[in-house]
């Protein structure tokens, strides 16, 4: 069973704090701790156990699968494929999300590699958490790499959030949309001390009345480094919408490229990207309600990520 | 009681010196209602901001109720129970009206509580409590919600810097009536406004005047008020929009 520090990586990504109702899958140091399928959602091994697929039967609503993976062990490293078969007309919520607590000198490292099946008229809520614990000189390293592929009618809303411990990153998103499939993508991202984190999103809109937004807000502080890189790609009538808003603070590095290629008479695409520090305003507004200028940055960085 | 003593305060670039605020010796009595007006770049706002702890004076001396602020920073002199109403509120992204409300009340507010105070400046609490202190919000919203932060600091001396700038006629009617609730319960606290709005002078109980830096007149509103009116230093709701309003 979990001991307290995986219980505590599991509350802090999954914001479970008992064992989940429904499906789940809970993997901790590499092997599954603990694992609950339901009538309607089939969890299995693959068969070189590489990864588990998650099967979710069409027409399943209001279900929910929680996979969380918690590291508590310096210097393992492993590689998970997940793959995720979403059948049509499904409304589910999907919670993954990787913890690590690494008080070794040794590199742990998680490198999830998700797949998502969505069928026809699906709905999908995604949530992705990343979280690093410890005080050893090992690192906590977390490259998640997630393919998303949406049938017709099809939505997904996914969050992605990194706001601590996390000390290397490299996040690939790729999705490839059918005609009238909506993905929602909202990253929220704190970077600190010498922490590197890279989000590379590719959507493809195949289909005619696709629409992409791809979102994310993000503060890297101290002599942290951040590249957000995203990319849509329009090939039918269609709408997509890219945005980066950054707060960057002391030594902090930030370089983000938006992009956009219309292959279509009709693709709409926009895409914003702002960085700037902290208006000295913001802080004066805080101090003149009593509080301290850390206090003031504080209250300013949590709103912005909220 | 605030008191300033001998208040300058200079601002130098390549060519030459300038003073905003000469020599200002000026007491706010506890449980007053002062309005503070005069002629555009007369030095108000910068007044008020000395006052926050926002800007520094040059020389001069800043006493609250007996002890000497000069030297204390923006949060210390909020901690003592001075509130400051800025002319333009500042925007957050992400900061919820209820977070910015419970950062100002120092305390857990309850959403009951905080949607009392946005009632007070006539916003419909339910509508406003969760929505972001960004760019969706009007000039006219954000004024009051500003206004309501100070409400809910409750302090024994709030500043409000030129409440009427920046939002429209028909919020600024409304907005006028919630100065008029504050100062009947001016018992509560002290109040200094800067305004040239002949509506807001009306309810004052003094009236400073302030030109080029230094008081040209402070007195009971009954004294000051007939000198003023028709003057750009008491102007009627409508005629500043003819004029085109003040940023300064």
């Amino acid at each position: 069973m979990m001991d307290e520090i995986q219980k505590r990586l599991i509350a802090e990504v999954a914001d479970l704090h008992t064992v989940p109702e429904g499906a789940y899958n809970i993997r901790a140091n590499g092997q599954m701790a603990a694992r609950n399928t339901t009538a309607n959602i089939d969890i299995t091994s693959k068969e070189d156990g590489s990864g588990i697929d998650i099967r979710i039967k069409p027409g399943t609503k209001h279900e929910s699968v929680h996979i969380p993976v918690v590291l508590s062990q310096s210097g393992l490293k492993e590689t998970v494929y997940n793959d995720f078969y979403i059948g049509d007309d499904c409304d589910v919520v999907i919670v993954a999300g990787c913890g690590i607590d690494n008080c070794g000198s040794q590199d742990s490292q998680h490198d999830g590699i998700h797949r998502f099946f969505v069928g026809k008229n699906a709905r999908i809520k995604y949530v992705e958490k990343h979280y690093g614990a410890g005080d050893g000189s090992g690192k906590r390293i977390l490259n998640p790499g997630t393919e998303v592929h949406m049938e017709e009618g099809s939505s997904m809303e996914m969050e992605m959030v990194q706001i601590k411990g996390v000390d290397s990153t490299v996040r690939t998103t790729t999705a490839q949309l059918a005609a009238g499939a909506h993905l929602v993508v909202r990253e929220r991202l704190m970077t600190h001390g010498s922490q590197s984190a890279v989000s590379d999103y590719q959507v493809t809109l195949n289909g005619e009345g696709a629409s992409a937004d791809v979102i994310s807000r993000s503060v890297a502080k101290d002599s942290s480094y951040q590249k957000f890189d995203s990319r849509i790609v329009g090939n039918a009538p269609c709408s997509g919408h890219t945005e980066c808003d950054a707060i960057i603070m002391d030594k902090a590095r930030i370089l983000a490229i938006p992009q956009l290629e219309a292959n279509d008479l009709d693709a709409a695409l926009i895409h914003e990207a702002a960085i700037g520090k902290i208006a000295g305003e913001q802080i004066i507004k805080l101090m003149t309600l009593g509080l301290t200028e850390e206090e003031a940055e504080e209250q300013i960085v949590n709103g912005f990520l909220k | 009681m605030l008191e300033l003593r001998g208040i300058s305060f200079e601002v130098s670039d390549e060519k030459a010196q300038k003073e905003i605020i000469r020599n200002v010796d000026l007491t706010i009595e506890d449980q007053k209602f002062v309005v503070i007006t005069g002629p555009n770049g007369g030095g108000k706002s910068t007044l008020a901001k000395v006052i926050a702890g926002i800007v520094k004076p040059t020389s001069g001396k800043i006493f609250f109720d007996g002890e000497d602020i000069t030297e204390k920073s923006i949060t210390e002199r909020a901690r003592l129970g001075i509130s400051f109403a800025f002319q333009q509120p500042v925007r957050f992204k992400g900061i919820q009206v209820l977070d910015l409300m419970r950062i100002a009340a120092g305390k857990q507010l309850s959403v009951a509580d905080a949607c009392q105070y946005l009632s007070e400046v006539g916003l419909c609490a339910k509508d406003y409590i969760k929505r972001e202190v960004n760019a969706s919000l009007s000039g006219g919203e954000l004024k009051r919600i500003e206004i309501a932060t100070v409400l809910a600091r409750g302090t024994k001396l709030s500043v409000f810097d030129e409440p009427e700038a920046g939002i429209d006629l028909w919020s600024f009617q409304n907005l006028i009536q919630v100065f008029e609730r504050m100062q009947k319960r001016t018992k509560e606290g002290s109040i200094l406004i800067i305004s040239h709005q002949e509506r807001i002078l009306n309810i004052a109980d003094e009236i400073v005047v302030i030109a080029e830096g230094q008081i040209v007149n402070h007195g009971p509103r009954e004294e000051i008020l007939p000198k003023l009116l028709g003057t750009a230093s008491a102007v009627d709701a409508c005629s500043r929009f003819y004029q085109g309003g003040d940023q300064s």
